[in-house]
C-alpha cells in the first residue's frame, strides 16, 4: 500500500514537473477517475485538495485573495453564490467573503467530482491544504487561471489600477490617482466604488450640465468625493442656481473651476450669495457676475471676505462705491491674503504717492506682486520717469506698470533694454 | 539607459548663484527654485507605456461543444501600474542647498547647490571664504536692531561729519581687524614664511574665528547718506549692521544700516547672479555650465607641475586662491589711497 503510494506521488509530482503549472490555483477539481479505489482511505487525508475545507486555513493565495476582495471589493469580482452548489466547501457560511469565480471555472466544475459524499465520511477540521502532488489532467492545468494576489494592505493604489476596472477608467479620464492616494481613505473610497452604478451616473451628469469632457479628470483629482454624493442633491444644488437666474453655461464654468462647489449644501450656498449682495451693495446681476467669475467665493469661508473687506473700508479708506467698482473689476480682492494687501496698498499710496481715485481707476495693482511694482516703480525712478499723475505730462498708466511683460514694460514704458533693468536689478 | 527626466537631473547637478530680492525669505527663495527645477526635470516626455500580457480564454460556446481543446488567446493590455498618472512624476522633490545664507532684509548673490555638489557646498564654506558686502547707511538715526526697520532710538546730529574723518575711522577699523586676522591665523609672527605670506595677502584664519574683515573702503558720502564697501570672512549680515552703528559711534554720531547687498561669495559673483525672472532650469543649467567652464580656467592659469587637480579640497584651494588674488589687489589700493579713497 505504501509502495503504491510512493510512486504514485512520484507520478504526480513528475507530472507537475513536466508541465510546470502553477500550484495555487483558485479552481480546482481533482479527476478522481484516475486513482484506484483502494487509495482512498489511506489517501483521503494528505491528498484531498482544500475542496473540502471549511477549515479556518485555505489554501495561502485563495485566503489572500478573498481576503483582499473582502477589503477592498474589487468592483469586477462577479458574485454568483446560484452556481455555487458544488463548491459548497469553498463558502465558508457564515461570513460576507465573496469568492472569485470566473465562467472557465465553472465548466470545470461541472466536469469535475461531487464532494458531497465524501464530506460526510471524513472529519473536514483537520484538512490539510492543497497538496502540490495531486494529480491533475492536462486540460485543466491549461484552463486553470491563476489570479493575481492583491495585497490586502496597500499604501499605493498601483497595486490595484490593473484588476479594478473604476481606477482604470478613472486614468482614463485624466485622474490623478497617485495626489489621491496620499489624501486619507481616498484611496479605500475609489476603490470601493463601482463603476456602472456609482461613477457612470455622476458623470453622465457632469456631462449634461456642460462640463467639458478635458475637465472632467481635473475635477475628479480635486475633489473625488462628487462620486460620492447623492445625485437627488447635486440636481437639486444645480436647480437651486438656476433659479437664482445663473446661465447654464455660467453653472458649467463655476463647476468646472471651483470642483467643491456641489458638494455645499443649497442653504450655505444661499447664505453666502446673501451675504455679497448683502454687503457688497451690488445688485442682482452684478453679484451674479462676480460669483460666476470666482466661484471660490461661494465654497470658502466668509471670515476671510469679512475681514478683507474691512481693512479695505477702514484701513485703506475706500468708499462704499469705490469698494463695490474694486470687487466688480478684480473678485479676487475678497479672497486675497490680508498681509500682501496691505503691503501693496501700503507701498502704492505712501511711497508711489499714488491717490485713492487713481488706484480705484486701475484695480489690478492690488493683484499685482510686490516686488514687481517695487522693482518697476524704482527703475523708472532712476530714469526719472516715475510720473502717475494723469495731468502732467509724460504719464505712466498704472496698468502699463503693472501688467505687461517684462520686454514689452522695458521697450514701451521705460525706453530702455532688458539688460538694463536686469543690471537695475541687481543694485537693488 | 537612463530616463529623459534623469537625464536633466544630472545636468542640473552642480552649484550656481541668484540674485536674492530683499524682503524674501532665503527659505522662500529655495522653495521657489526647487519648484521650477521640478516642473523643468518632469516636463521631459514620458516613457512608452509598458504592456503586460493577459492570457484570454475563448468563448464558452467553443468548450461547451465537449471538446477538450481550450485555446487562450494573448492579449497585449497596457499595464496601468506604472503610467504617470498612477505613479506619479519621477521625481516629486530635489535636495536643493543653500550656502551662506542671506536674512530678509539682505539681498545679494545666494550660492545653492543641486543633488551631488552639495557635498561641495560644505566644502567650498568650511574653507574660509572672502565675501564682498555694499552696505548702505544712514547718519543721524539709531535702532535697536541697527537697520532702518527697527524701533528708533535716538537722533543724533551729523553736520560735523566729514569724508576725511568718516575715512579715518575706517582705517583704524580695518587696522584693528587686520591685527585679528594676524591672531587668528596662529603663525608666527616673527619667521620669514609669515611676512611672505602676508604681503601676498593669503593668511587666513586657522580654524573657527569670529567675523573679521579684510577690507572696507568708503565707496560714496553724500550726507545724511554713505556707502561702505566691505570684505569680510565668517560673517552675519547683523554683524554688519552692527559695524555701521559703531561707525556711527566713532564719529560721535549716529548711524543706521540701509541696505546690505552682497555683492561676492568666494568665486560666484553678481555679474552671473540670475535674477528671479531666470529661476527657471534652462537658465540654471547654463549658469552652472558658465561657473565650471570659468573655474577649469582659473584652474588652468594656476594650476602648477606636479599637483593634480581632482580632489575637493584642491578645488576649493583654488577657489580660496581666486578669491584671494582678488583681495590682495583691493588691499593694497586701500593701503596706498592714503584715506582718498579710489
Amino acid at each position: 500500500m505504501a509502495l503504491t503510494c510512493i510512486q504514485h506521488c512520484q507520478r504526480c509530482t513528475s507530472l507537475l514537473r513536466s508541465r510546470s503549472v502553477g500550484i495555487t490555483t483558485l479552481q480546482y477539481s481533482t479527476d478522481a477517475q484516475h486513482w484506484p479505489a483502494a487509495l482512498w482511505n489511506s489517501f483521503i487525508v494528505p491528498v484531498l485538495p482544500s475542496l473540502l475545507q471549511r477549515s479556518p486555513n485555505p489554501s495561502q493565495t485563495r485566503q489572500r485573495w478573498n481576503l483582499g476582495v473582502r477589503s477592498y471589493c474589487e468592483s469586477h469580482a462577479k458574485v454568483q453564490p446560484s452556481q455555487t452548489k458544488h463548491r459548497n466547501t469553498d463558502e465558508l457560511p457564515g461570513t460576507d467573503m465573496v469568492s472569485y469565480q470566473n465562467p472557465v471555472s465553472h465548466q470545470l466544475i461541472d466536469g469535475g467530482m461531487l464532494l458531497k459524499e465524501w464530506q460526510t465520511a471524513f472529519d473536514l477540521d483537520d484538512a490539510p491544504g492543497h497538496s502540490a502532488l495531486e494529480e491533475i489532467s492536462h486540460e485543466e492545468a491549461v484552463r486553470m487561471d491563476i489570479p493575481a494576489a492583491l495585497p490586502p494592505v496597500s499604501i499605493s493604489l498601483k497595486d490595484y489600477v490593473n484588476e479594478s476596472e473604476t481606477l482604470g477608467k478613472l486614468v482614463q479620464l485624466g485622474v490623478q490617482l497617485w495626489k489621491l492616494e496620499q489624501r486619507p481613505n481616498v484611496g479605500s473610497m475609489l476603490l470601493r466604488l463601482d463603476f456602472q452604478t456609482d461613477v457612470t451616473p455622476r458623470l453622465v451628469f457632469l456631462k449634461q450640465l456642460g462640463v467639458e469632457d478635458s475637465r472632467l479628470g481635473y475635477l475628479i483629482s480635486h475633489n473625488p468625493f462628487i462620486l460620492t454624493e447623492s445625485l437627488e442633491n447635486l440636481q437639486a444644488r444645480v436647480a437651486y442656481l438656476r433659479s437664482k437666474k445663473f446661465s447654464a453655461e455660467s453653472v458649467a464654468s463655476m463647476v468646472s473651476r471651483a470642483p467643491y462647489l456641489l458638494n455645499f449644501s443649497v442653504k450655505r450656498m444661499d447664505n453666502r450669495l446673501g451675504f455679497y449682495q448683502q454687503q457688497l451693495g451690488l445688485s442682482a446681476q452684478k453679484t451674479r457676475d462676480v460669483v460666476a467669475r470666482l466661484p471660490r467665493l461661494l465654497c470658502g469661508s466668509l471670515e476671510t471676505v469679512k475681514e478683507n473687506l474691512k481693512i479695505c473700508k477702514l484701513e485703506m479708506g475706500f468708499r462704499e462705491n469705490e469698494l463695490q467698482h474694486i470687487v466688480t473689476v478684480i473678485p479676487k480682492v475678497l479672497t486675497a491674503n490680508k498681509r500682501k494687501l496691505t503691503q501693496i496698498f501700503d507701498y502704492i499710496h505712501n511711497t508711489m504717492n499714488i491717490p485713492h481715485d487713481l488706484i480705484v481707476k486701475f484695480p489690478q495693482v492690488l493683484n499685482a506682486k510686490y516686488l514687481r511694482i517695487k522693482e518697476r516703480h524704482l527703475f523708472l525712478q532712476y530714469l526719472d520717469k516715475a510720473q502717475y499723475d494723469p495731468a502732467k505730462p509724460n504719464y505712466i498708466c498704472l496698468d502699463k506698470l503693472v501688467s505687461l511683460p517684462d520686454e514689452a514694460f522695458c521697450t514701451e514704458v521705460a525706453s530702455a533694454t532688458l539688460k538694463d533693468f536686469e543690471l537695475f536689478q541687481k543694485t537693488m | 539607459m537612463a530616463r529623459p527626466s534623469v537625464r536633466v537631473f544630472h545636468k542640473l547637478e552642480g552649484l550656481f548663484s541668484i540674485y536674492k530680492p530683499p524682503g524674501v525669505h532665503w527659505k522662500l527663495v529655495r522653495d521657489t527654485i526647487e519648484t521650477n527645477l521640478l516642473k523643468g526635470i518632469n516636463a521631459a516626455p514620458p516613457p512608452a507605456p509598458r504592456q503586460r500580457v493577459q492570457f484570454l480564454a475563448e468563448s464558452t460556446s467553443v468548450v461547451a461543444e465537449g471538446s477538450n481543446e481550450l485555446t487562450l488567446s494573448a492579449a497585449s493590455v497596457p499595464a496601468l501600474a506604472h503610467h504617470p498618472l498612477v505613479s506619479g512624476p519621477d521625481f516629486q522633490h530635489i535636495g536643493v542647498g543653500v550656502g551662506h545664507r542671506l536674512d530678509v532684509f539682505s539681498s545679494g548673490v545666494l550660492v545653492l547647490g543641486v543633488g551631488q555638489s552639495n557635498k561641495a557646498l560644505t566644502d567650498l564654506y568650511r574653507s574660509h571664504v572672502t565675501r564682498d558686502y555694499t552696505l548702505e547707511g544712514e547718519l543721524g538715526m539709531a535702532t535697536d536692531n541697527f537697520s532702518h526697520t527697527g524701533r528708533l532710538i535716538e537722533r543724533t546730529t551729523y553736520d560735523h561729519i566729514t569724508r576725511d574723518k568718516l575715512e579715518r575711522v575706517l582705517a583704524m577699523m580695518q587696522g584693528s581687524n587686520q591685527k585679528a586676522l594676524l591672531t587668528y591665523s596662529k603663525v608666527d609672527m616673527s619667521t620669514q614664511g609669515a611676512y611672505e605670506l602676508a604681503v601676498k595677502g593669503e593668511l587666513r584664519p586657522d580654524g573657527k574665528s569670529p567675523p573679521i574683515m579684510t577690507g572696507l573702503r568708503l565707496l560714496h558720502f553724500q550726507p545724511p547718506h554713505f556707502t561702505l564697501e566691505v570684505q569680510c570672512l565668517n560673517e552675519t549680515q547683523r554683524y554688519l549692521c552692527r559695524i555701521l552703528h559703531e561707525v556711527g559711534l566713532e564719529l560721535r554720531s549716529t548711524a543706521v544700516c540701509k541696505g546690505v547687498r552682497r555683492t561676492r561669495d568666494g568665486p560666484f559673483t553678481i555679474q552671473h547672479a540670475l535674477t528671479h525672472q531666470h529661476w527657471t532650469s534652462p537658465d540654471v543649467i547654463q549658469a552652472i555650465r558658465q561657473y565650471r567652464s570659468s573655474r577649469k580656467a582659473s584652474k588652468a592659469k594656476h594650476t602648477q607641475p606636479g599637483k593634480d587637480t581632482g580632489t575637493a579640497s584642491q578645488r576649493q584651494e583654488m577657489a580660496e586662491e581666486a578669491a584671494v588674488t582678488g583681495d590682495s589687489h583691493r588691499l593694497h589700493s586701500v593701503l596706498t589711497s592714503k584715506a582718498f579713497g579710489s
